[in-house]
């Protein structure tokens, strides 16, 4: 299935187009990699970024993305693993690495960039980094050591029902946004479980959805 | 003769000081690159010359801003200095090795803006 983001940009609007985009090229990745028969999916995340994401789940109360974001490799049964070998280094470094060694450098930005939340993050670790530029390297630190009480529910890892991905729900996250896209509803994949609930309970939709696009 | 020999004088006293300001003029190259050109018109390489000499990065940046730049000022320039994500090389070197703002440019000087605020 292609789904270009720009056609769910249309569906709904200038935010959130992260969600989609991230689940879709994350799910894509994989299921190229299984197809190739890969061993490992590597990444070209930097400490800039880790450092962003750890801010960004603070700030949004995301504690299960919080424990899995600082791992340099992730894996589990039955997925490929994946890992970020750039993880302490500084985007900076890279830049720098990439001019002195003249390589093609491509400078396009996400044109949804502007709207996406991780922009707060990122002007903040930004400016972090100017003041005290050891300050991203301590974020992901402070990401890695977090630990979180023992009575709080974390999401339970399960296969999806519907296409067989990886999931912590019954149906994983892409098969969600697809129905929504297929009904017309694109929101019903954005915000948390019971809000979907309730735009579905008010809107009686009966009749089956796409989602065999796996 | 106060006529005529009075007007070449004055001509004389200019041909001096005009002399005198090609001489103390400065010229530098000024590049960007990572995007930061979008915000000059596309333009990567700039060939400055400056009127005087005196001039250190401080100075030059609001130069900058207030004569090349073409759009968004503030995605250029965050008060006193350049956005933060905004990389600065003073011939081919990081400026934090020259003194950063405090540095004093030097005829032939090259100073490169990289942008590293892209991506997503």
């Amino acid at each position: 299935a292609v789904v270009s983001t720009q056609s769910t940009g249309k569906e709904i609007g200038m935010k959130n187009n992260c969600t989609f985009c991230g689940v879709f090229r994350r799910q894509a990745l994989d299921r190229g990699a299984a197809l190739l028969k890969c061993d490992k999916i590597v990444t070209g995340h930097n400490a800039d970024d880790i450092a962003e994401t750890v801010i960004m789940n603070i700030l949004r109360g995301d504690i299960a993305r919080l424990g899995r974001c600082t791992a340099i490799s992730t894996g589990s049964e039955g997925m490929i693993s994946r890992c970020k070998p750039f993880k302490y280094t500084y985007e900076k470094e890279i830049v720098m690495y990439a001019h002195f060694k003249k390589l093609d450098y491509f400078t396009t930005e996400c044109i949804y960039s502007p709207n996406a939340y991780r922009g707060n993050a990122r002007t903040f670790i930004k400016d972090l980094e100017q003041i005290r530029p050891r300050a991203i390297l301590d974020v992901i630190k402070s990401g890695e050591d977090m630990s979180i009480k023992d009575d709080v529910k974390m999401p339970t890892q399960m296969t999806c029902t519907r296409c067989g991905y990886i999931s912590s729900s019954e149906l994983c996250k892409a098969c969600i946004m697809l129905d929504g896209l297929n009904r017309g509803k694109p929101q019903l994949s954005i915000g948390k479980a019971n809000k979907r609930k309730q735009i579905l309970k008010a809107t009686a939709d009966t009749g089956s959805t796409a989602a065999e696009m796996f | 003769s106060s006529g005529i020999n009075a007007e070449y004088g004055e001509f004389q006293t200019f041909q001096h000081y005009f002399i005198q300001i090609n001489l103390s003029r400065m010229d530098i190259v000024i590049e960007l690159s990572g995007g930061a050109e979008l915000l000059f018109d596309g333009k990567k390489r700039h060939e400055v010359s400056l009127p005087e000499e005196g001039w250190t990065l401080a100075k030059l940046l609001p130069w900058i801003r207030d004569n090349l730049l073409q759009e968004r000022p503030e995605l250029f320039m965050q008060g006193k200095t350049v956005r933060p994500g905004i990389l600065v090389l003073v011939n081919d070197a990081d400026w934090e090795l020259v003194g950063e703002l405090d540095y004093t440019l030097q005829r032939g000087d090259s100073v490169l803006f990289i942008s590293t605020l892209h991506g997503g």
